[in-house]
């Protein structure tokens, strides 16, 4: 019996082509990074769409909730791409009751359903038009929140378990969909002075909460795991590792140790917050001033999305597991 | 549904024996020979005979050096999954493939529902999950659970194929819950630990720590340097042997 065959007997196993490719060696997967960045980007968008949905005229409506769609679908689209059996992710929706990531894949999409509702109800001029709104801006921050805790919730990561994680990720939420808000005439109070100040005012403080989410990365490492606390080996002394289990890689080192994005942490920190905060806000202050808003804020929050791609790429690399510990 | 049990009948586990295990391998390459015929898709390599091998296995075993100086002691140190009470590698499963068995505590994951995200490796603190590079399913330890109830094998076969196989009898398994069990007995005498207890994942497995060394040490402490140059009392033919060749 050749392998193939032999493999297609045992239970659990399907053609190979349904599998995709084992990832190469650029971990943490972009896929990953694009999908927090983007999804969090439309998500805020519908956030504000959403808020302001009774003051916002068809065209303007319609823009946004468009832009909010694609960007967050594109976003979702991404996380699939990391999958290693993609045409199982609907079974990720059944879980909600135990899995946040469950939760996410529940939210996301019906954040999305509203807003197109939402849009809908305004292009076909119906009555009540703005009442999918704030539903909508509900369902957006849920679904940030929920992203955040598929993070925020993994102890063996110290880094990511703190309620500074989602709060970071719904502050970036929140200033990149603002930035891009200031590009829809369509919503009279989205280009108000008032509103490009707020959106420049969330911009900062998005970045001063990511400040102090690295700090808190600084100081914690592994947090209360040790070597020592790993093998149960502390009250002899010290440990040390002296060889390895295999002489070559695997999964787990592949896929939780970096040396990349750790090497050069620092100094990607900075480039992250000149390009995300500095440029960001005052591209989109030039903007109000020159009164060309639109391209400007689109400029903007381009930046801020680089930014925090960036950040994000970071927020991967940097945080330690501690199943390193063993090694 | 991958919400966790409140309680489970039974509490089935190893207790691994950190002061008998010479590192030799066999568990590890035992559970690899029948983890690749058994349960599930088969444990795959990726370029296993080229220049970057790579592969999923379900119990590893790292030798790590322990305390300072003449005191050091390496400790084989073989791991697999802990079949925790508080898994959660489970709860964070979206799809529902991961779950923990009410009967028997055992941590299962069943492929034909994985999508392979990976979310559960991460979440557990022991690296006790990885990738089948092959199949893309999350593998792990079933505890060998089409072994322990196969009735096709005979009754000293029906354990882990880690435990069956190991030389030095470092593994044992069994029942946890039974306070009279072997294992339950082992981990009592012996103060069997946790790893990692501050990660709140309540391990069912035990590691029994190594006894205090005093080979080195005593060595050390008589001021002598070892027993090569030692004055040493021979006694009967070996002292007359001794006697001889020193006269020559």
């Amino acid at each position: 019996m050749d392998r193939l065959n032999f493999r297609a007997c045992l239970p659990g196993s399907t053609a190979p082509s349904n599998v995709s490719e084992p990832k190469g060696p650029m971990h943490p997967a972009i896929s990953i990074i694009l999908f927090t960045t983007l999804s969090g980007a439309g998500l805020g968008l519908g956030f504000w769409l959403g808020a302001a949905s009774f003051g916002a005229n068809v065209a303007g409506t319609v823009t946004g909730a468009a832009a909010a769609i694609l960007l967050a679908g594109v976003g979702l689209s991404c996380s699939v791409f990391h999958l290693r059996r993609p045409l199982r992710a609907w079974r990720a929706m059944s879980q909600w009751r135990s899995s946040w990531l469950s939760r996410e894949g529940l939210l996301a999409p019906a954040a999305l359903f509203v807003l197109f509702l939402q849009a809908g109800a305004s292009w076909f001029d119906l009555p009540a038009a703005g009442w999918p709104g704030p539903a909508a801006a509900i369902l957006c921050i849920a679904a940030v929140l929920a992203t955040s805790m598929i993070y925020a919730q993994i102890k063996a990561v110290p880094a990511w378990s703190t309620p500074l994680t989602p709060l970071v990720f719904l502050a970036f939420a929140a200033a990149g969909g603002a930035l891009l808000a200031c590009a829809l005439p369509g919503v009279p109070v989205f280009t108000t002075g008032e509103f490009v100040a707020a959106a420049i005012a969330l911009n900062i403080a998005a970045w001063i909460l990511h400040v102090l989410w690295w700090k808190r990365l600084d100081r914690v490492g592994t947090g209360p795991s040790t070597p020592e606390t790993a093998t149960g080996l502390g009250n002899p002394g010290k440990v040390r590792l002296l060889e390895p289990p295999h002489t070559g890689s695997n999964y787990l080192l592949d896929e939780m140790g970096y040396v990349v994005a750790r090497r050069h942490a620092a100094k990607l920190r900075v480039i992250a917050m000149i390009i995300g905060c500095g440029i960001a806000i005052l591209v989109l202050a030039c903007g109000l001033a020159l009164g060309h808003l639109p391209a400007f804020a689109i400029a903007a929050f381009l930046l801020h999305l680089a930014g925090t791609a960036v950040a994000r790429w970071l927020f991967f690399a940097e945080a330690r597991h501690v199943v390193t510990l063993y090694y | 549904m991958t919400s966790l049990p409140t309680n489970t009948e039974r509490s089935l586990g190893l207790v691994i024996d950190l002061d008998i295990c010479v590192g030799c391998h066999a568990c590890v390459v035992n559970c690899k020979a029948w983890n690749t015929g058994g349960y599930g898709a088969p444990l795959a390599d990726s370029d296993p005979w080229g220049p970057n091998p790579s592969g999923a296995w379900l119990n590893r075993v790292h030798a790590f050096e322990v305390g300072e100086g003449t005191d050091a002691a390496v400790v084989h140190f073989p791991k697999s999954c802990l079949h925790c009470e508080d898994a959660p590698c489970v709860t964070v499963c979206p799809t529902g493939a991961s779950f923990k068995r009410s009967e028997d505590g055992i941590v299962l994951v069943d492929e034909s529902k994985c999508m392979g995200c990976g979310l559960c490796a991460w979440a557990c603190p022991y690296g006790a999950r990885e990738m089948d590079p092959s199949a893309g399913v999350m593998k792990k330890c079933t505890l060998c659970v089409d072994r322990i109830y196969n009735e096709n094998l005979p009754e000293e076969d029906r354990e882990p194929a880690c435990v069956r196989t190991c030389p030095a009898n470092a593994r044992h398994f069994g029942d946890f819950a039974d306070p009279d069990s072997e294992v339950s007995r082992h981990s009592r005498e012996r103060g069997g630990t946790d790893l990692m207890p501050e990660q709140g994942t309540r391990p069912t497995n035990k590691y029994l720590p190594p006894t205090e060394r005093s080979g080195a040490a005593a060595i050390e402490a008589d001021g002598k340097g070892g027993i090569a140059d030692g004055p040493v009392e021979l006694q009967g033919l070996l002292a007359w042997v001794d006697r001889t060749l020193e006269r020559l």
